[in-house]
């Protein structure tokens, strides 16, 4: 599938700011199942960009602006192929070993709760046990597609009735990695048809001995198909946000986000 | 019920003084105890004056004090330092390598001699800097290794520090008071200066800067003056005639780190940061951080930027790591530890964790992740309650804590509300590393636990300092550090970003 990607990422200030900076997680890298066909990031003033990785391996962008800035908007737009797959995550390079990926981070911390649940779901094959899971947590909630409310971690997330993809997948990454797997957050796009205000989307990868990782999203029960495009793991949605930012200012910030992925 | 402890200077109890310390003995006879009170007294009235104070933490006052000082030296003979120092170096060569190898192949994982899950679950391993080599793989440029001693050969290392050691200050301007309260001393003794320790750290920081800076900035950055080691922090760079910044005196832009000044911004190559990897870049670390410097780990990956020491360095000198560095020094250097650990019960393994619990009362029991004493457990002394207390975290999270023997910690003759008494001491030499080396300062930061028969010496729970003397060999030799130098053939010669 030919996926076209554009991306908005808009800031308006209350107050002007002295600077910025910020680095951008929003470059996806090729695999065996996701080609990068065209792709470019354009700021809508004068900026200084740097190309870099962090510590996941993923493609990182450096952005320097000197203010005052009442505004910024970071435009990504692209085309990325993609084919149909198992699931299965080849052809990535590892910076870390799957073990590091049992970790905890305070928006993924053991929730006794999703632990109590989820310890039912094991099975003697761990990726029956992992499909079982996300598909357990597909049926659990009503998924909103609405903006993700950052900062509320899976343990939060888990008393709702609705949550949104990046909760499902902090709250799949809690559960796969009390069951023994490494777990990680994936940051990327999905194509949906039938969603009005589209937003990038997360789902979860765990790691299978011998067959690497494994895609799962629990928004749709199933492993990513080739409408997901993906672009940034880390234990959480915080560590492969597409925007780390910080700003030499007063006053508050509006974001505005749009996202538009379509079949080219 | 413990065992004699060695005197440094009186040898064992009712045997004559050590010989080669005869002459301090006599001095400490000879010298009326009024005497050695006035001058401890005029010493701390200075450190008061130069505002060497600390913050104890937990207490409600939080209240600034000054560090008890103590007038009678602590003495090292030129070959026990020679010893010492070669141990040092081993031990801080083995630092480096492991940084080197975990941040980068992790080949002590792939061939089992760690088990991974130490390192992998451990929150001092930062993935967010995997894969990041500083400039000339130098990691741990600064270690303060703490060594406890319990015979005339028998030092053992209690801990190692290669974040921020801290500490220096007091061995530098300890000296400082004893040349000034009891210049006989140094007339009697050749003792082994100390005062070029500046000098030393900052030929380390220019020596790590990053390729093709001909004369390279050097900063120290500090939190602030509300940090309990403020003092030392504008005293290092005082001394070392570098500026002393705050996160928002620094700027990164274009993965260039810049410094504001009056002049205009002036790029700058080396961070000497007293500063935790917490709350150096907040768009690696932590996001709330006002203290760090936004961009700051971007321009390290470019290999622009040489941060002393090294972000993700508190994997080295984990408690949890600590009692696997005698296989960690053997992997590295090819040897044994020439400088043994103290006997550690790593609670996370089953058996360890019954011995520990049955033997609570006779144990010393430490957080993994704790320092400056607290969270500390010394069984001999304790309350029922405290004990009782410890089970029950030790049962519920023996993973983060390890058990240690009491040893019976050499002693010092130490100016007590009686006179002269012995109290137990531990040590901390610096050890530096630039890409000339590694080098041990014949010196360091010696510790006496004040009060009698206690094994605590830490500031915070009523630990004083002493001036250590090291002693140089004959009229004819330098200083010992020469024979401690070495070169770091662990570390690959190329420098920058993997």
């Amino acid at each position: 599938m030919r996926l076209s990607i554009h991306h908005r990422t808009a800031y308006r200030f209350s107050a002007p700011q002295a600077r910025l900076v910020q680095m951008l997680r929003l470059t996806p890298q090729n695999s065996h199942d996701q080609t990068v066909a065209r792709w470019r990031i354009d700021i809508d003033r004068d900026a200084r960009m740097s190309e870099g990785r962090d510590g996941w391996g993923n493609v990182t962008t450096m952005l320097y602006v000197e203010g005052p800035v009442e505004e910024i908007a970071i435009e990504v737009s692209g085309e990325v192929l993609t084919s149909h797959s198992d699931g299965v995550i080849r052809g990535v390079a590892e910076m870390l070993p799957p073990g590091l990926y049992l970790r905890s981070t305070p928006a993924t911390a053991p929730d006794p709760a999703i632990l109590a649940w989820a310890a039912d779901l094991r099975q003697t094959d761990p990726l029956t046990t992992l499909h079982g899971l996300n598909g357990a947590i597909h049926q659990r909630f009503e998924v909103d597609h609405g903006r993700p409310v950052a900062g509320r971690s899976a343990g939060e997330a888990w008393s709702r009735a609705k949550a949104t993809p990046r909760d499902l997948a902090q709250i799949f990454a809690v559960a796969a990695r009390h069951l023994g797997q490494p777990a990680r957050y994936v940051s990327g796009y999905c194509r949906h048809a039938d969603q009005e205000h589209p937003t990038p989307h997360g789902w979860a990868e765990a790691w299978v001995e011998d067959l690497g990782w494994v895609g799962f999203d629990p928004c749709t029960g199933l492993s990513p198909q080739e409408d997901h495009v993906r672009v940034a793991v880390a234990l959480d949605a915080a560590g492969a946000a597409p925007v780390a930012g910080s700003r030499l200012g007063e006053g508050a910030e509006q974001l505005d986000v749009e996202v538009r992925v379509e079949e080219a | 019920m413990r065992a004699q402890a060695f005197d440094e200077i009186m040898g064992m109890a009712g045997r004559p003084p050590r010989a080669e310390l005869d002459a301090l003995a006599r001095w400490l006879e000879a010298t009326p105890a009024i005497e050695l009170r006035r001058r401890q007294h005029s010493a701390e009235a200075a450190f008061r004056q130069l505002g060497i104070t600390f913050a104890v933490y937990g207490d409600n006052e939080a209240s600034e004090r000054i560090i008890p000082f103590d007038i009678v030296p602590r003495v090292f003979l030129p070959d026990e330092w020679d010893r010492l120092s070669r141990g040092l170096v081993q031990r801080v060569e083995a630092i480096n390598a492991f940084l080197d190898d975990i941040y980068g192949e992790r080949r002590i994982l792939k061939e089992g001699v760690l088990p991974s899950d130490l390192i992998l679950g451990n929150p001092q391993f930062r993935p967010e800097i995997a894969g990041i080599r500083p400039p000339h793989g130098v990691w741990a440029h600064i270690c303060g290794i703490d060594l406890v001693r319990t015979g005339p050969d028998d030092f053992f290392v209690l801990e190692d520090n290669a974040r921020t050691p801290s500490g220096v200050s007091y061995m530098l301007e300890n000296r400082e008071a004893m040349l000034r309260l009891c210049p006989e001393l140094f007339r009697n003794f050749r003792v082994a200066a100390v005062d070029s320790y500046p000098d030393r750290l900052l030929e380390v920081m220019k020596s790590v800067a990053p390729r093709g800076v001909a004369t390279p900035t050097c900063v120290v950055l500090t939190p602030g003056h509300f940090n309990s080691a403020y003092y030392e922090h504008s005293f290092l760079a005082d001394s070392m005639g570098i500026e002393l910044v705050e996160a928002a005196d620094l700027v990164v832009d274009e993965d260039i780190v810049w410094m504001r000044t009056i002049a205009g911004r002036v790029k700058v190559d080396v961070i000497y940061r007293r500063v935790d990897d917490d709350f150096l870049d907040p768009l690696v670390f932590r996001p709330d951080s006002m203290l760090g410097v936004p961009g700051l780990i971007a321009a390290y990956a470019a290999g622009n930027v040489a941060i002393i020491n090294a972000p993700g360095n508190g994997i080295a000198d984990d408690k949890a790591i600590y009692s696997y560095m005698p296989e960690i020094v053997r992997y590295y250097t090819g040897s044994e530890a020439s400088l043994p650990n103290v006997e550690t019960w790593r609670c996370r393994e089953p058996e360890a964790l019954r011995y520990v619990l049955d033997h609570l009362d006779e144990l010393v029991v430490k957080l993994v992740d704790g320092s400056g004493g607290y969270g500390m457990l010394v069984g001999p002394t304790a309350s029922r309650e405290e004990i009782d207390r410890f089970r029950a975290a030790l049962v519920a999270e023996p993973h983060r804590y390890i058990a240690q023997p009491t040893l019976a910690l050499s002693t010092v003759p130490t100016m007590a509300e009686a006179g002269l008494a012995p109290r137990h001491v531990d040590f901390r030499p610096f050890v530096l590393t630039g890409t000339r080396g590694v080098q041990v300062v014949p010196g360091g930061l010696t510790r006496v636990a004040l009060r009698e028969g206690s094994l605590v010496v830490n500031s915070s729970q009523g630990g004083g300092t002493k001036d250590s003397f090291v002693l140089m060999a004959d009229a004819g030799a330098t200083q010992s550090q020469s024979q401690s130098q070495s070169q770091i053939q662990a570390l690959r010669p190329d420098g920058g970003a993997r």
